[in-house]
């Protein structure tokens, strides 16, 4: 396997492999380049890029809110950032995360490919975020939106005097970035499965990014459409969600939400599939009922999309309508339990290592737990009408959307970190960012559920002032919180350079992308895998180690 | 410090209660679930810790524990949503006879106007222990009415009504917010629900009026020239609005519809589109030459043709179980809806 063409490049005292990184140079071996691997790459820089804008107006939004007054900006700015907060992290950070940075560095690998199905569409996908970005950074620059990332109308189409048209053009361009990486996965997991690798053999990551590709390729024209009718409505006053033009304002939000809602499933599936290939290799044990873990992210795809009037329980609905969307909520919150029952089962009796990537993942356990079941709170008919749009539902989707998905995609990255790049992060630096960030999250949002329940809305730029020390808490947290993200993008720059070299496998972990080289050639397996094993075959590896002993921690 | 920094809200409304023993139970329930979750994980993260020598125990799965912690939480989860069905349906269903008060919202202020005619501004007196429905509209985008010591929340849209009740329990000063996002100073439209004893509020009520909604409504009705047509006899081009107010009314078009708030104003609006069986399409529409205060007049004045406990009064409670009745002569599926939010 190891693949010695030494090429004229050494890096340290050993002699580099040829590898997808140094194959071949320059800006434009990277930017038309059909690799998926660096794709990913790009894709990689490209969200850590919005990640840092959308933090800091997360950060400029908590500053504000340390004081009951407005002090630090005026109330349009304040609306603009936590518009351009929300719109940032969920278009260009979130929906791209896991699946187009480790999804597609990964997928093919997982399943013995040497590339997605469709490598140009990968590379036309990248660009159309690029271009659907730069619609955003405009926008941004040249004053900015303020009607909240949810487009609510009449205002967004009629009252906002904001630049509300080149962030919806900027939403749906990137929104076709989305629409053929899940395409591109689609067809990949169907068509380029290495021999042997049968649907059951398949990872739980690649289950959990099957699921994501379903919603995305079925949600997001959705979104699309809806977005294109606030700009037709709002250029060309065609009416059709404003009611003075004979439009129906509930409309939008049916439609806005029948994207929306799936769309955190989008955040969070791929989140799911990281932590259950992180939990069986540092338990050593294949995942406890594989096949009821593999087909609740199939059903949490399927019933994802029947649930989205939840969030218009009091915008005046019928209430037999809000009766059918609250009992369909409880059967979407099945599968997410089945899936942290399985994964705790898979703990018992399992050999538990604590390196960083594990540690991520039990912060996800921790915190998804805690998301998921206030979602139940807000699930609820009764309690809803209280609670809903105040803090307690900003609480309760950062617990999902940054607990859950964010924590999975930092675990994601510390995993397969050495197989990325081929170098060894600091273990112990690592561990520290885990536990810093753990303890900065919980700072930042478990206040906000007590605000919520006192009753402080959200989108509030001043507040009545018995709200502040819970604020100050929150702020507090929020600035830990930062430090901890600041830390792996320091600790990875820094290990691409004076890192130790990776072994193709430092956790001797179970998966076809461990049988490539650290870093992978450009076509990944030097001949085609034939699979003979089930998933998660840690009996068999622990039972006979090779000469690769687990090098970290 | 204490006072500054309360960690749960007032609990000054019928329906407080109610939600707070709900959400209790939420909390019970999660706190359990949470506790169970991370005993396990903790548990086992330090008892299975590697040890060397020490191999993993492969364990394949086990399909009656995967039934089992599927069926336990659905069945805790349809007792949930059962419980809260119940607290929302009561809090969606104002009780008749309600004192009513109509609310206009516009960027970025409360407009509140009593049924005996009181107009506040961000302000609203009521007194302890009196069922108040409401009927709320928006002049612009959409804003939400939020009480949160009394656990209410209703959107407030533009183009209809939506109608939400509540009856305090405790005299008091009371945040009321706007929590849907509205523009530039959302936050800033907020205001105060001033809850009195009975004998203060009938002494707050005294103060100067310019007499009841609708007679306001009534003079609107005359000056608009409506009385033409909607004479009080059976002689009129348009139908008697006698008695009409929450009894359902046959269509034209073969449907029955209930008029309800959102009929009246529909009707004033957009004359055509529910017409009356029987009557030509001669009104013409009213869109913009009455404002929504104007309008809520009208309403008002219609209602009170139709006053509860009379004999019109007598058929609303026939009306509510009417919809059957209904749905045999109307061939098109009858719209029950009556009164209840939309």
């Amino acid at each position: 396997m190891s693949m010695a063409t030494a090429t004229a490049q050494p890096a340290g005292q050993t002699i580099e492999r040829e590898n997808y990184l140094n194959k071949h140079y320059g800006v434009g071996s990277w930017l038309l380049t059909t690799d998926h691997k660096r794709i990913s790459l790009l894709y990689l820089i490209s969200i850590t890029f919005f990640f840092f804008i959308g933090g800091f107006f997360a950060l400029l939004i908590r500053l504000e809110l340390l004081t009951p007054v407005g002090d630090l900006v005026q109330a349009d700015t304040y609306n603009k950032l936590f518009t351009m907060h929300g719109m940032v992290m969920v278009f260009f950070f979130l929906i791209p995360s896991i699946p187009a940075v480790l999804g597609n560095f990964l997928v093919p690998m997982m399943i013995g490919a040497k590339d997605l199905a469709f490598p140009r569409i990968n590379l036309l996908s990248w660009y159309l975020y690029v271009i659907g970005g730069v619609m955003m950074l405009h926008c941004m620059l040249t004053g900015g939106v303020d009607t909240g990332w949810t487009f609510y109308v009449p205002f967004s189409t009629a009252f906002s005097n904001t630049k509300v048209i080149e962030a919806g053009l900027a939403i749906f361009v990137a929104g076709f970035s989305s629409i053929l990486t899940g395409l591109n996965f689609i067809v990949t997991i169907h068509r380029m499965r290495a021999p042997g690798m049968t649907w059951s053999r398949l990872p739980l990551f690649i289950w959990a990014h099957y699921a994501t590709s379903i919603i995305q390729i079925l949600g997001t024209p959705v979104i699309a459409i809806t977005l294109v009718l606030v700009v037709a409505e709002r250029a060309l006053h065609l009416g059709i969600f404003d009611p003075k033009l004979g439009g129906d304002p509930l409309l939008f939000q049916h439609l806005f939400w029948f994207y929306s809602h799936p769309a955190v499933y989008i955040m969070i599936l791929p989140s799911m599939g990281i932590v259950s290939e992180i939990i069986a290799c540092f338990s050593r044990k294949r995942i406890f009922g594989y096949g009821f873990v593999a087909i609740s992210s199939i059903s949490i795809a399927v019933f994802g999309f029947l649930v989205w009037a939840h969030h218009m329980f009091v915008a005046g609905i019928s209430v037999y309508a809000a009766l059918v969307f609250s009992i369909l909520s409880y059967a979407v919150a099945v599968p997410s339990a089945v899936k942290v029952f399985n994964w705790t089962a898979t703990l018992y009796k399992g050999s538990i290592r604590y390196e960083a990537p594990m540690l991520y993942a039990f912060g996800f356990l921790g915190l998804f737990t805690i998301g998921g079941l206030t979602g139940l709170f807000l699930a609820c008919l009764g309690v809803d009408m209280h609670v809903h749009d105040t803090y307690f539902v900003i609480a309760h989707f950062h617990y999902i959307m940054v607990g859950g998905a964010l924590m999975g995609y930092l675990g994601g990255m510390h995993f397969w970190w050495p197989k990325i790049s081929g170098k060894l992060y600091p273990e112990g630096w690592a561990r520290l960012a885990a536990l810093i960030v753990f303890i900065g999250f919980n700072l930042t949002f478990f206040p906000q559920f007590i605000l919520g329940y006192l009753g402080m809305p959200r989108r509030y730029y001043q507040y009545p002032p018995e709200f502040q020390v819970l604020n100050v808490l929150s702020t507090a947290g929020a600035t830990v919180l930062g430090i901890g993200y600041l830390l792996p993008m320091i600790y990875f720059l820094w290990s691409m350079r004076y890192g130790k070299p990776a072994p193709d496998n430092p956790w001797h972990a179970a998966g076809l992308e461990w049988k490539t080289p650290s870093p992978p050639t450009t076509f990944n397996f030097e001949e085609e895998p034939v699979v003979t094993w089930e998933a998660y075959n840690y009996e068999e590896l622990d039972a006979h180690p090779d000469e690769e002993a687990p090098s970290v921690g | 410090m204490f006072d500054n920094f309360p960690l749960w809200p007032d609990r000054a409304s019928t329906a407080a209660g109610n939600v707070d023993a709900l959400f209790i139970f939420l909390l019970i329930v999660s706190g359990l679930m949470t506790a169970l979750i991370f005993t396990a994980v903790v548990y086992f993260a330090a008892r299975y810790r590697r040890q060397r020598g020490v191999l993993a125990e492969q364990i394949e799965g086990s399909t009656p524990l995967e039934l089992t912690w599927s069926i336990i939480p659905l069945f805790v989860f349809m007792a949930i949503f059962a419980w809260g069905a119940v607290v929302y349906f009561k809090s969606r269903t104002p009780p008749r006879d309600s004192t009513e008060v109509y609310v206009v919202a516009k960027q970025w202020m409360w407009k509140l106007e009593h049924a005996e005619g009181q107009r506040e501004i961000n302000e609203l007196h009521v007194p302890v222990g009196r069922d108040v429905k409401l009927i709320m509209t928006s002049q612009d985008v959409i804003h939400s009415f939020y009480v949160p010591a009394f656990r209410m929340k209703q959107d407030v849209l533009p183009g209809r009504y939506t109608v939400a009740w509540f009856r305090a329990i405790k005299p008091g000063t009371y945040h009321l917010f706007c929590t849907q996002y509205c523009g530039t100073q959302h936050s800033g439209m907020i205001g105060s629900i001033i809850v009195q004893e009975p004998a203060q509020y009938e002494a707050w009520m005294s103060g100067g009026t310019t007499g009841p909604l609708s007679a306001t409504g009534e003079k609107i009705f005359a000056e608009l020239g409506c009385v033409t047509c909607h004479r009080t006899d059976s002689q009129g081009r348009g139908p008697n609005l006698q008695g009409v107010f929450g009894k359902p009314v046959q269509l034209e078009d073969g449907r029955s519809v209930m008029a309800d708030e959102n009929y009246i104003r529909e009707c004033i609006l957009d004359p055509g589109a529910k017409r009356v069986k029987g009557f030509q399409p001669i009104m013409p529409t009213f869109q913009g030459l009455v404002s929504e205060e104007q309008l809520n007049a009208l309403v008002a004045y219609v209602k009170s043709l139709a006053p509860p406990g009379t004999a019109a009064g007598a058929t609303k409670t026939a009306a509510v179980v009417l919809p059957q009745h209904v749905a045999q002569d109307a061939p098109e599926k009858a719209q029950p809806t009556g009164s209840q939010v939309q």
